[in-house]
């Protein structure tokens, strides 16, 4: 059928060349538009047959995503409280505006497809600007989410070395600006390119320069917007993270007391401290209980500094002990209501411990990472898409590039669309 | 351009949709993402991811229905793209499903922040 005449209803138009030379390649006659390829009967075949090929890849975007969201359900159902801790420390605000971002970008993608179809070749062309100056935006954003969280120590699983007792460590590499570097590289590089073209006298290097600049900068405005978000939303956030790690001490508090003996509260989590140094002597002699006897003298000194009042610290200690050695003793082993020491499964789950809360960030950034490389990928299309229009290529019969490109941006609003609940928004 | 008979076969089959379609997907869009956030400051307890999960796919449907302009789309579009869905509900939930059957295997936890566990026998 492709090579045949069957689809061309050109007698019915009064065509005198029904014999044109359409087998002949190369050969675009007046039946054969300059854009569309040869091995296309129409320009809705054409059409049909790239979408059908853009769908396809759209489905495997989807599939290739999936994986990832897989391993988001496979760890959320292990340590949900993981998730929910750490969740805390991503920003509602700057993930929210994001969102809007893209959406209005999706906006006016889709309202450029539409300028494409009816030939508004200067609108489409500034919606496209304008869809560029949003994904710019979105990154800027990112970029202070990302840096922000570095700073921290926020990393993946390996690197992840947050301290709450020390959340904002000073000394560390500006992240910031390495971030920033290549976009500002690139806005430069535009501007110089925007001079040259212009004191050449390349008029359309120059009105393609343009908006380019404009698009390069917009990454500053949303880092500029992000600052100030973050700013803006810092105590709260943090506030929230620390009030939830208090609770957590006190809860844990809690649960000793519940556990242990009254008084010996403390001295058991001395004890527990304590046990590498000291255990040794107290097995192997196996004295009454409390009897703390000791081969070295160490005991003895101890004992002596510890009657001054003002060495709480080896008053401590001394306590700490003596509890161990009752323990020892079996005086309090034998109650079944103490579980004979502090051990993990006494103390409550700290979600920030590295390996789990690492795990969680790991997902993070691999989850947002391959969304912003798809941004960014996205902006290399777009930007030749612009190019494209401004060279007005697009006419109602030959859209597809603006509206493949749409379909690809709107899957990449589609996927953040479903990542910004189930990163931000886990309570 | 010449080749532009508006009866010709295989020739001007753009469907632009209309403007006000488009901002009313918008609009739609953003207040779901407002209610969205809005509801996170609820405790709605498991049904939580639940009521999330929701609203994202009221969402995609509406940028799948008219952004990506599927509701007027050829039909084995549409049936490409749900397929995919389906398959990837197969996968995650085939994969959940095993996760729960063996989920009592935990991942060992070694981080120096277990300060307090006793060696055992101390």
């Amino acid at each position: 059928m492709a090579t045949t005449d069957a689809g061309h209803p050109t007698d019915a138009h009064g065509h005198s060349d029904s014999a044109h030379g359409h087998d002949g390649h190369g050969d675009h006659d007046h039946d054969h538009p300059s854009y569309l390829a040869h091995h296309f009967d129409t320009p809705e075949q054409q059409f049909d047959s790239g979408k059908l090929g853009m769908w396809l890849f759209l489905v495997t975007e989807i599939l290739f995503f999936s994986g990832m969201f897989c391993a988001y359900a496979i760890f959320r159902a292990w340590r949900p409280e993981v998730f929910e801790g750490c969740s805390q420390f991503l920003n509602t605000k700057l993930g929210a505006i994001n969102t809007g971002v893209l959406l209005f970008s999706s906006l006016t993608m889709a309202w450029a497809v539409r300028c494409a179809q009816l030939e508004q070749h200067k609108q489409c062309a500034c919606l496209i600007a304008t869809t560029l100056s949003c994904a710019m935006v979105f990154l800027g954003v990112k970029a202070i989410e990302y840096s922000h969280k570095w700073t921290m120590g926020l990393l993946p699983a390996g690197l992840y070395s947050y301290d709450p007792a020390n959340p904002h460590p000073v000394g560390g590499p500006n992240y910031l600006a390495y971030i920033c570097a290549p976009f500002a590289a690139a806005t430069v590089g535009v501007l110089i390119w925007l001079i040259i073209s212009y004191l050449r006298g390349a008029k359309f290097q120059f009105a393609v320069a343009k908006p380019l600049l404009v698009v390069c900068l917009s990454f500053f405005g949303g880092v500029g917007l992000g600052t100030i978000l973050e700013s803006g939303g810092d105590d709260s956030e943090h506030g929230s993270v620390h009030v939830a790690q208090h609770d957590d001490h006190q809860h844990g508090d809690h649960q000793h007391g519940g556990e242990q003996h009254g008084g010996e509260q403390h001295d058991g989590e001395h004890s527990a401290e304590h046990t590498p140094a000291h255990a040794e002597p107290a097995v192997a002699t196996l004295p009454a209980a409390g009897a703390m006897v000791d081969d070295s003298n160490d005991l003895a000194v101890l004992k002596r500094l510890a009657s001054d009042a003002t060495n709480t610290g080896l008053q401590g200690e001394l306590k700490a002990l003596e509890a161990q050695d009752k323990m020892s003793g079996g005086a309090i082993t034998y109650d079944d209501s103490d579980d004979s020491s502090a051990t993990i499964a006494a103390s409550k789950d700290n979600v920030l411990r590295p390996s789990r809360a690492g795990v969680f960030f790991s997902i993070y950034y691999c989850m947002t990472g391959v969304h912003a490389i798809h941004i960014l990928a996205g902006i290399g299309v777009l930007i030749w898409l612009l190019v494209r229009t401004m060279r007005n290529d697009f006419n109602r019969n030959y859209f597809g590039p603006v509206d493949y490109i749409g379909l690809y941006w709107h899957l990449v609003d589609l996927i953040w669309i479903y990542l910004f609940p189930l990163m931000y928004l886990i309570r | 351009m010449s080749a532009h008979e508006s009866s010709r076969e295989g020739y001007d089959f753009a469907h632009p949709l209309p403007l006000p379609l488009l901002f009313g997907v918008f609009v739609a869009l953003t207040v779901l993402t407002v209610i969205t956030v809005a509801q996170a400051s609820f405790d709605f307890g498991s049904y939580d991811i639940l009521i999330v999960m929701v609203i994202a796919t009221i969402k995609a449907l509406l940028v799948g229905a008219f952004f990506m302009h599927l509701a007027f789309d050829k039909p084995f579009n549409i049936l490409c793209f749900v397929a995919s869905f389906v398959f990837v509900a197969l996968f995650i939930s085939f994969t959940l499903f095993d996760n729960h059957a063996t989920n009592m295997d935990d991942i060992p936890v070694l981080d120096d922040a277990v300060v307090v566990a006793a060696p055992e026998g101390a």
